[in-house]
């Protein structure tokens, strides 16, 4: 068989990667008051992974991702699930989410939320949702 | 403010998710899904329990007040459906355990069934239209794996007709709450029910209402249920069990909560419509169950019977017309349940679902053809089981009302249906001995536990209708006065 | 526009309809997505549009749209993915399986 040609594609999934999980982050913390957030983050991170898939073979982004999707998707629920959780023991109703100002050292005045928590769970979820479909359709068996 | 309204849901969801990450572990999952499922026994009756000294349990998920943010709600009618799901939800997977197969517990058949549990008691408890629809959802996809798991051919080719056909209802579900929030501008189900009270329930509300009835009809098997029979019959026995016992059962809920809540304003239309459609569907029902020669369509047709009896209860929208439909579906979960597990049992002995092919089952196994006999007078309604309590209630409502057709089509019907069992005893119980016990293609053994205990149930909850009726009680009172449903969920906040 | 937006949707229903009655299962998944696509867009026109800024903090506009409508609609689209995503790989599955994508042909029998 013979290789396909696919120098350009790599050049650019090389650049294109970092830049995607760059913006993909960026998303994620800016949904707490802006568009963006757990939900639209990780679509962009797994779009990432998606492209990486494509331009390498399956095997050896395997080897760089030793983790099984399937198991992403559940930790990424519980994580969300226990955040609301964690209402429950301060006597608030389940998925009660608090916030408050802290004074870090070089952010100054910074925001902390517990919502963070939950949207991390949210994003390992889409993720891992994202790339079980991905690789369920794409492998031919 | 009770946490303990969202336990049910969380604590399903929780431990399937735990049986994920930890896929290999076989005997580890059996041991947790039991224990799950004894917690949500536990946790719905506790909220019974408080359901009837202190009233209605609500919850605002987040702190958002109702009806900004999501609610969720314990009246007695989810209390008692949550702990009937519990306990025949606890019995279909004790039988599991001995009948469903390695090869489907690797491919996370107990995370599934839990996953499907979550989706039903979820739609029990939720107080939101949308959060309805992503409850349903849960079930749904779960019961999409459940159905296709093993991957027979009759399995995948009935599952794309099932997964069609819901996805189908799902987008007019969909389309039904856009129109519904455009008419109203809320999707909190007290905030509809108080606005729909104060502005009457005009022509176009009515439209609503009938999209929201051929919706849940797809789902309960109301007439609409022609995708039934194939689909619960493809599915292995504890699977089509469950399916039976709970699935159209939720179909169920969301009409009795729609027309009792939301719109009951014009019941000369919508609850008449309900009653023809009942109507109809156990008459066809009826003489599908009749007409067939194979266990697992006459069954599957005896579950059409049972939710057009169980609607004409609600048709009739009197006091004892709900009472008999509540007594009727707690007995129908657990009848529908067994009577899916002992006709699994029949065929996994003699290897073949044709009634012309079993004959004489009564000498190898005395127990399980006295049990099949017992449970089949309990669907036909032979006092002192437990359907005998629920048809004479249903049978009184409707009589009230004077939809004498509907009561007559209902006693006509029940008639049917004992025929239609007796047909199944017959044939595959008595006549000449042409299996001995040592050609039998597998064995009773391990799996007569749960049958043994549901018909202990079902003879138990016959018996003790007297102790259960202050408990249905409350909940026919709360579906016939919505007051008290919104001032719970509401708090006092109007527009 | 909410009038244009209508006749949108009665034109995907239409064709979402016309796609899941043919005979190849690959059209009917691409039947059952356009028709999503068409009830989504009916959540979002009956929701009313273009009634003021978007709801977000620090906009200088005094009516905000609606954002409950948004919110069902990213829960339905996250759910008819994911619904899409099983029926795709069920049907390939039936495909191997059954050796067809004709509706038509994958009747069976009962007897088997």
């Amino acid at each position: 068989m013979k290789k396909p040609n696919d120098i350009i594609l790599r050049a650019v999934t090389n650049v294109a990667v970092v830049i995607i999980l760059t913006f993909a982050i960026y998303l994620f913390l800016a949904g707490h008051h802006n568009p963006g957030g757990g939900f639209i983050g990780g679509l962009a991170f797994a779009a990432a992974l998606t492209l990486l898939f494509l331009t390498y073979d399956i095997d050896s982004i395997r080897a760089n991702f030793p983790f099984d999707f399937k198991v992403l998707t559940a930790v990424g629920v519980l994580i969300a699930v226990f955040t609301g959780l964690g209402g429950i023991l301060f006597d608030k109703p389940f998925l009660f989410q608090a916030f408050d100002y802290f004074n870090l050292p070089i952010f100054g005045k910074t925001e902390l939320a517990t919502a963070v928590l939950f949207d991390v769970g949210v994003a390992l979820a889409v993720i891992g949702t994202a790339m079980v479909i991905i690789m369920t359709i794409s492998e031919d068996r | 403010m009770n946490n303990l309204v969202i336990m049910p849901i969380i604590v399903p969801l929780i431990i399937g998710l735990v049986m994920v990450i930890f896929r290999q572990k076989i005997l580890f999952h059996k041991i947790l899904s039991v224990f799950t499922l004894i917690a949500t026994g536990v946790i719905s009756g506790f909220l019974i329990y408080q359901v009837k000294y202190n009233g209605i349990q609500t919850l605002q998920l987040g702190g958002w007040e109702a009806p900004f943010g999501v609610s969720m709600v314990a009246d007695m009618f989810s209390g008692l459906l949550l702990l009937t799901t519990s306990i025949v939800g606890l019995l279909c997977l004790v039988f599991a355990f001995g009948s469903i197969g390695e090869d489907r517990e690797r491919h996370y058949f107990y995370p599934l069934f839990l996953f499907l549990i979550t989706g039903v008691n979820g739609s029990f408890l939720t107080g939101d239209v949308f959060n309805l629809f992503v409850c349903f959802e849960v079930m749904l996809i779960s019961s999409y794996a459940l159905i296709t798991l093993g991957g027979e051919k009759k399995q995948l080719r009935e599952s794309i007709k099932y997964v069609l056909i819901n996805l189908l209802a799902s987008f007019l579900f969909l389309a039904a709450v856009a129109y519904l929030y455009s008419v109203t501008g809320t999707i909190n189900m007290a905030h509809l029910a108080e606005r729909v009270g104060e502005v009457g329930q005009s022509g176009i509300i009515t439209a609503v209402a009938m999209m929201f009835l051929f919706v849940f009809s797809l789902k309960a098997g109301l007439f609409l249920f022609f995708w039934l029979p194939g689909s619960y019959s493809a599915p292995p026995t504890a699977v089509a069990a469950i399916f039976a016992a709970l699935l159209t059962k939720v179909g169920i809920y969301a009409i009795f909560r729609f027309f009792t809540l939301i719109f009951y304003h014009q019941p000369e239309v919508t609850h008449l419509i309900i009653g023809i459609m009942a109507a109809i569907t156990m008459l066809l029902g009826a003489i599908g169950a009749i007409a067939f020669n194979d266990i697992k369509k006459i069954l599957t047709y005896n579950v059409i019977v049972g939710v057009g009896f169980i609607l004409a209860g609600l048709a009739t929208y009197t006091h004892e017309g709900l009472t008999g439909s509540i007594y009727y579906l707690i007995h129908d979960m657990v009848i529908k349940a067994v009577i899916f597990l002992i006709g699994g049992v029949i065929i996994a002995l003699v290897g073949t679902s044709k009634l012309n092919d079993i004959s004489g089952l009564i000498k190898t196994h005395p127990y399980l053809g006295w049990m099949f006999f017992i449970v089949a007078l309990s669907i036909a309604g032979i006092p002192p089981l437990s359907g005998f309590i629920g048809k004479v209630y249903i049978t009184e409502g409707t009589f009230a009302v004077g939809y004498y057709w509907l009561g007559a089509i209902g006693l006509i019907t029940s008639l049917m249906v004992l025929f239609s069992v007796m047909k199944i005893f017959m044939n595959s119980f008595w006549g000449e001995t042409i299996l001995s016990e040592d050609m039998e293609k597998s064995s009773t053994k391990g799996v007569m536990f749960p049958i043994v205990t549901l018909v202990l149930l079902t003879i138990g909850l016959g018996l003790g209708a007297e102790g259960l009726y202050d408990y249905v009680n409350i909940a026919v009172e709360s579906l016939m006065n919505p007051s008290s449903y919104i001032e719970a969920v509401l708090l006092g906040y109007s527009d | 526009m909410e009038t244009l937006m209508s006749i949108l949707i009665g034109v995907l229903f239409t064709i979402g309809t016309y796609l899941i009655l043919t005979k190849s299962l690959i059209r009917i998944i691409l039947g059952t997505s356009i028709i999503s696509h068409g009830v989504h867009l009916l959540i979002l026109t009956m929701g009313g549009l273009k009634s003021g800024g978007p709801p977000l903090l620090g906009i200088d506009t005094t009516t905000f749209t609606d954002a409950l409508p948004q919110a069902l609609i990213l829960t339905a689209i996250v759910i008819n993915f994911a619904t899409t995503a099983l029926f795709l790989v069920l049907s390939y599955r039936a495909y191997q399986e059954l050796g067809t994508d004709n509706t038509a042909e994958m009747r069976g029998d009962e007897n088997e």
